[in-house]
């Protein structure tokens, strides 16, 4: 059960943590129409998240809803990858930081809908109709950024450069997932490398971006070993209900 | 950055069998880009089955200035009014 919880966290953490990073860009966006647009991507996201953390409540045991996971962890507890928790930066990091993710979740997605768990199962079903309109608009907003003007590119370009080190880990496995894996309720992470590796090169083609040289690849956020980024986010997002207890809405 | 992005008009069709109706504006660099962000601004709390979007340059509409000429000549038409038909008893659907 363990592993099978570690496993649950982290598509419920990631999915949290990006939508934080979103919502923190509502009334921040370039205009108005994308304002609106991250902060219904980022709703989605909240509501993911709150199925996956309330499955990973249950698997635990120690009567902690998905509220109490939220709130009352540290980050040394969060399980989410590194990508999702990296500043919004300018509009092209935001794109390229969202599309990365996408991209993967909605390859991730298609493989945990066949999930032998089936609450794991029913959340990916869920999870893949939103997660197919964010990719559609962070990839479009790749290429037009890309592809736009000179100062839109050269940003584009920085942006997936900058970003390129925190997709390492997507792909790596370690004991958890190897054990979901074999027991077919997850998937190998390996496995989905490749597909997504094409895609990216068919969308950065028609965005005239070039692929990045593999750096040394960043890893450790299934682990809960973070980026000090994570603890300023952490702070702003459990601040209230940490300091007034019992807090609802 | 809007003011580069053209005005487009956003039509929603509720459920099929029903007419688009419009529904308000919005910005945007092309027509993809508009019917995103018409579903995003327009069909939130699940309005539509299907949206259209024009831009808005190329809708020609009459001048409230030739109000008179365009609309006041069929107010005193009243032959153009079905008012004068007795429904039968019994008829539903009219």
């Amino acid at each position: 059960m363990r592993a099978r919880l570690e496993y649950v966290l982290r598509f419920g953490d990631s999915a949290l943590v990006l939508a934080q990073r979103l919502c923190a860009l509502v009334a921040h966006a370039p205009v108005m129409e994308e304002d609106v647009a991250l902060a219904n991507v980022s709703l989605d996201l909240f509501g993911q998240a709150r199925l996956w953390l309330a499955y990973a409540g249950e698997l635990e045991g120690a009567a902690r809803d998905e509220d109490t996971l939220a709130f009352h962890r540290d980050a040394g507890a969060f399980r989410n990858v590194l990508l999702v928790e990296r500043p919004n930066g300018d509009f092209a990091e935001t794109t390229a930081r969202g599309y990365f993710y996408d991209l993967w979740a909605s390859l991730a997605f298609a493989e945990l809908v066949r999930s032998k768990d089936e609450r794991i199962a029913a959340v990916a079903e869920k999870s893949r109709k939103e997660n197919a309109y964010h990719l559609r608009r962070s990839e479009d907003w790749v290429v037009r950024l890309g592809d736009g003007t000179e100062e839109s590119h050269a940003r584009m370009q920085r942006a997936v450069n900058e970003l390129w080190r925190y997709t390492g880990e997507l792909f790596l496995a370690d004991d958890v997932d190897t054990a979901m894996a074999s027991g077919g309720i997850g998937f190998a992470p390996a496995a989905l490398r490749e597909p997504w590796l094409e895609r990216v090169k068919t969308t950065f083609g028609a965005a005239a971006l070039e692929l990045p040289v593999d750096p040394w690849m960043q890893r450790g956020g299934k682990q809960g070993v973070h980026t000090e980024a994570l603890g300023y986010l952490l702070a702003e997002m459990q601040i209230l209900p940490r300091t007034i207890a019992g807090a609802v809405w | 950055m809007t003011k580069g992005w053209p005005q487009w008009e956003v039509f929603v069709r509720s459920e099929a069998g029903l007419a688009h109706k419009h529904v308000g504006s919005l910005h945007a660099a092309d027509a993809r880009m508009a019917l995103e962000n018409a579903r995003d601004l327009y069909t939130r709390r699940n309005e539509g089955v299907s949206i259209w979007v024009v831009n808005s340059e190329d809708v020609h509409a009459t001048d409230p200035s030739e109000g008179e000429a365009f609309f006041e000549p069929s107010e005193d038409k009243r032959y153009r009014f079905p008012t004068s038909y007795r429904v039968p008893e019994g008829v539903e659907h009219l």
